[in-house]
């Protein structure tokens, strides 16, 4: 029977159900986790032996660049990162290649035979969202989704400049229908609009921009509003202002300060489960990719890590989590919608650079980039993507990233986790790394090593509830994904000294079972369905939509589209698998 | 050393990509089973045999074994890739993509050799006695990283982009070459005896280009900082007074690269 299947026997780390290690069998029918198996279903279940083997459920990567124009302009960029990393064609699937931004097919693959199962764009410009999708289909076997940039979009500043919240969030809400798109991303508030005329907003999260006269500040706090008035399925995503800077740490932190007054509410139609650790996110903002944004020091001489200061604001609040985008050294292809920060790595580097203004919407930039060993910013940035994750207490505060393709590739996720939960990995790079890594940050004087436990929240529980598709993706309790992840070593015997061990065993799972399906085992492909896209489709009153849709007809004359070719058809959307949101319609507020 | 001879058989259409010609892959190997090895052919895998007789036998080792291929071979690409160790010797042409990413050893091209050859190369000696194409060890597009060590010399002229982004090693060119070489160097030593046209060392960060000819057109970031006659570089001596410059301003503002052109040829720069 499809989708249906036992799995015998195998050590289970299930951390929104609070189970760290238990033998505990795992049934599956029709793609759904379930209690139990009886009768006929449990005679013709496929039977998986994990006697002596780790279980988690499905990981969740919920932030990495994997679909749409930036990705694509960093894969035609950089012909060197393809031609010595070739994928071969098989019976079922498709040829591809790439490292540090792999073709669609490969990221796919490669996702699955790490044990991911779901995975979300992290930034889609409006615009772009035809493209966005149009590689979200060609992804296979990953459910995805994707966050929409709003942070610097002509409307939203406009409305929330005229202190209008009901209009931007029926705005916001027609364009998350509009172009499928799941949450909310922020990045660089003010700045990138600012950039369209050639600066940034570096002064202070007061400082007004060009033309729209709005503060960082307030959008910032207007796009959380907005968030929470509609009850989306994730809290803002945000990547702050300043990012890249000596210092930025600082803004940083007063910018996630911003939110923390702001009532969280998830308000979606969905099945909650009965999980032990409520399924629902409690943050009203998810900081990204935090590493880029926790520099101290003023200058590239006195550069340090400032990453106990983020640290330390994130373990004294309950309002934040953060991804780190940790850099595990090598080649990377960093790609933002900052484009500011791009053109200052330009600046920095000479590498290869490309920019994009994306009208009334975004922007973006895109930079070929190594890291390496010997250099000592690079070195204390890997010292802050670590320091990150192991000085903020509560690991449900805490999403393990590298923000692909920008601190490094996905595929590096194995040597991330044997950094965390070993002190000798850590030690043993100290060794071959630039001393400012030692010297310039604390990571040397940390020795807390994490569990599996502490890893499965890191890489499933965590990244699905922050972002609110915890409700099926994330844990195994009845009625959840039938996504499950088997690695081949046994946790009884797993020693953090041991480390390349600890690489190796989650490099390529055992099994990856995806709708009680296996799609990946011992690093082979084994079959290749047809992911969901998850969108939200958040609703408002009718009258105000319309009136808004006047205002957004009147201001597509600066569009180089017309407006009927602006949303995303239906035909689009690969198994689309909406989130109703605001439903039954909710009264919004007037202020 | 123990020889394996090839012989080309028949006219190639579709260019045949065979790696698998290479000391590394033949050694201790019987002439049937280096027969048997499967080189590319658009989209079909085919045997060697297909395009070459083999004889001889192969060394127990790389260092062992010589290869030579008797004929032109200007069809058949990537031979000598990535070799180790050990001999190769093509008597006539070869193909693109001769001796790219080798590492030790040598190989002897008796003719022209087209483009690519020994690109991203880091170890071993090259060396054509013909012409040779574009990117002749050069970095592949996209990356400036080229060339990090080894020697190709080239007896007749080379086209254009001749040691892009190389980082080592040495080239030296009998005759003239055309556009961009050296462009984005940052280390080694690129010497042309004949002419170059244009864009000599453009954007090169450091290391040094000789160029014993004529510069048709100097690339406009560079500075003269005097002549020197006979300057010797490293191991290599050259003769007659050469004008210096350093260079490229265009990419930095304390470049370290350094560029010879010949005084008498190029008076009026």
């Amino acid at each position: 029977m499809p989708g249906t299947m036992v799995i015998r026997n195998g050590y289970v780390f299930d951390p929104l159900n609070e189970i760290d290690g238990d033998i505990k069998d795992i049934f599956i029918k029709d793609g759904k986790i379930v209690d139990e198996l009886k009768g006929n279903s449990l005679r013709d279940a496929k039977v998986i032996d994990a006697k002596g083997k780790t279980i988690m459920p499905g990981g969740v990567d919920s932030h990495s660049h994997v679909a749409g124009a930036k990705v694509n302009g960093g894969r035609m960029m950089c012909p060197e990162d393809r031609y010595k990393w070739v994928t071969k064609k098989t019976d079922i699937t498709h040829s591809g290649s790439g490292n540090t931004v792999p073709s669609v097919y490969v990221q796919g693959y490669d996702y699955a035979k790490m044990g991911y199962t779901t995975v979300f764009e992290a930034a889609m410009p409006p615009m772009e969202a035809r493209h966005t999708h149009e590689e979200i289909r060609s992804t296979p076997i990953l459910d995805m989704g994707a966050y929409m940039v709003l942070g610097n979009n002509w409307f939203i500043m406009r409305y929330l400049k005229e202190g209008n919240i009901e209009k931007a969030a029926a705005y916001a809400a027609w364009m998350m229908k509009t172009h499928k798109a799941y949450g909310i991303k922020c990045v660089n508030p003010a700045g990138v609009e600012n950039w369209g005329w050639g600066v940034d907003v570096t002064e202070s999260l007061d400082e007004p921009n060009i033309h729209f006269g709005i503060t960082p500040r307030e959008i910032i706090h207007g796009l959380t509003e907005i968030n929470e008035l509609l009850g989306m399925p994730m809290s803002v995503h945000l990547h702050a202002n300043n990012l890249g800077n000596p210092g930025c740490w600082e803004v940083t932190k007063n910018s996630l300060e911003i939110s923390r007054d702001v009532k969280v509410k998830c308000n979606m139609d969905v099945e909650w489960p009965k999980t032990k650790i409520d399924p629902q996110r409690n943050q009203s903002v998810y900081l990204a990719h935090a590493q880029f944004n926790s520099f101290g020091g003023t200058s590239w001489r006195d550069f340090e890590s400032g990453a106990k200061g983020i640290a330390d604001y994130v373990n004294k609040t309950d309002h934040v989590v953060i991804d780190n985008g940790a850099v595990p050294f090598g080649p990377a292809t960093v790609m933002t919608g900052d484009g500011p920060a791009i053109h200052h790595l330009y600046k920095l580097t000479g590498n290869k650079w490309s920019n994009k203004d994306v009208e009334l919407e975004c922007g973006s930039g895109i930079l070929s980039f190594n890291y390496m060993k010997a250099n000592p910013v690079h070195s204390v940035e890997w010292a802050i993507g670590l320091e990150l994750l192991l000085l903020v207490n509560d690991p449900w505060k805490t999403i393990l990233t590298t923000d692909h393709p920008n601190g490094g590739p996905f595929t590096k996720y194995p040597q991330i986790i044997a950094w965390i939960m070993s002190q000798k990995a850590r030690n043993d790079t100290f060794a071959e790394c630039h001393k400012w890594a030692q010297d310039r940050s604390s990571l040397g004087g940390c020795d807390r090593e994490m569990t599996l436990y502490d890893i499965a929240i890191l890489t499933r529980a965590n990244p699905a509830r922050t972002v609110g598709i915890a409700h099926r993706k994330g844990h195994l309790t009845a009625g959840a994904d039938g996504d499950v992840t088997i690695y081949d070593f046994d946790p009884t015997k797993l020693e953090a000294n041991n480390y390349t061990n600890i690489i190796k065993g989650f490099q390529n799972a055992a099994y990856t079972i995806k709708d009680g399906e296996v799609v990946a085992q011992n690093g082979q492909i084994m079959s290749v369905p047809k992911g969901r896209t998850f969108f939200s489709e958040p609703h408002m009153g009718d009258g105000l939509e319309k009136e808004m849709l006047k205002d957004v007809k009147e201001w597509f004359k600066y569009y180089t589209l017309g407006f009927a070719n602006y949303p995303v058809p239906d035909k689009y959307i690969r198994n689309p698998s909406p989130v109703q949101v605001n439903k039954p319609l909710e009264a919004i507020v007037g202020r | 050393m123990t020889e394996v001879i090839l012989r080309p058989k028949g006219i190639i259409d579709i260019m045949v990509e065979a790696e698998v010609i290479n000391p590394d892959v033949f050694a201790g190997k019987t002439p049937s089973e280096i027969e048997q090895l499967i080189v590319w052919q658009g989209a079909k895998q085919l045997p060697l045999s297909d395009f070459f007789d083999v004889e001889g036998s192969a060394g127990s080792s790389a260092t062992d074994t010589k290869i030579i291929v008797r004929g032109n071979v200007p069809r058949v690409k990537h031979i000598g890739h990535g070799m180790k160790a050990g001999e190769i010797v093509i008597e006539g042409s070869g193909g693109m993509h001769v001796g790219s990413e080798m590492i030790g050893g040598s190989i002897l091209v008796e003719g022209d050799a087209g483009a690519w050859a020994g690109m991203e190369m880091k170890g071993g000696t090259l060396h054509i006695t013909g012409n040779a194409g574009d990117h002749v060890g050069c970095a592949y597009r996209g990356s400036w990283r080229g060339m990090y060590g080894g020697r190709i010399l080239i007896d007749g002229n080379a086209r254009s982009q001749l040691g892009g982004g190389m980082s080592g090693g040495e080239i030296h060119v009998g005759g003239n070459v055309e556009n961009f070489p050296g462009i984005r160097m940052n280390n080694g030593l690129i010497v042309v005896k004949g002419d170059a046209i244009r864009g000599v060392g453009a954007q090169m960060s450091g290391g040094t280009f000789v160029v014993s000819g004529k510069i048709k057109q100097l690339s406009p970031g560079f500075e003269s900082i005097g002549t020197e006659k006979d300057p010797k570089i490293g191991e290599t001596v050259l003769t007659g007074e050469f004008i210096k410059f350093t260079g490229d301003y265009a990419l930095s503002k304390t470049p370290k690269g350094i560029l010879y052109a010949s005084k008498d040829a190029n008076e009026e720069v």
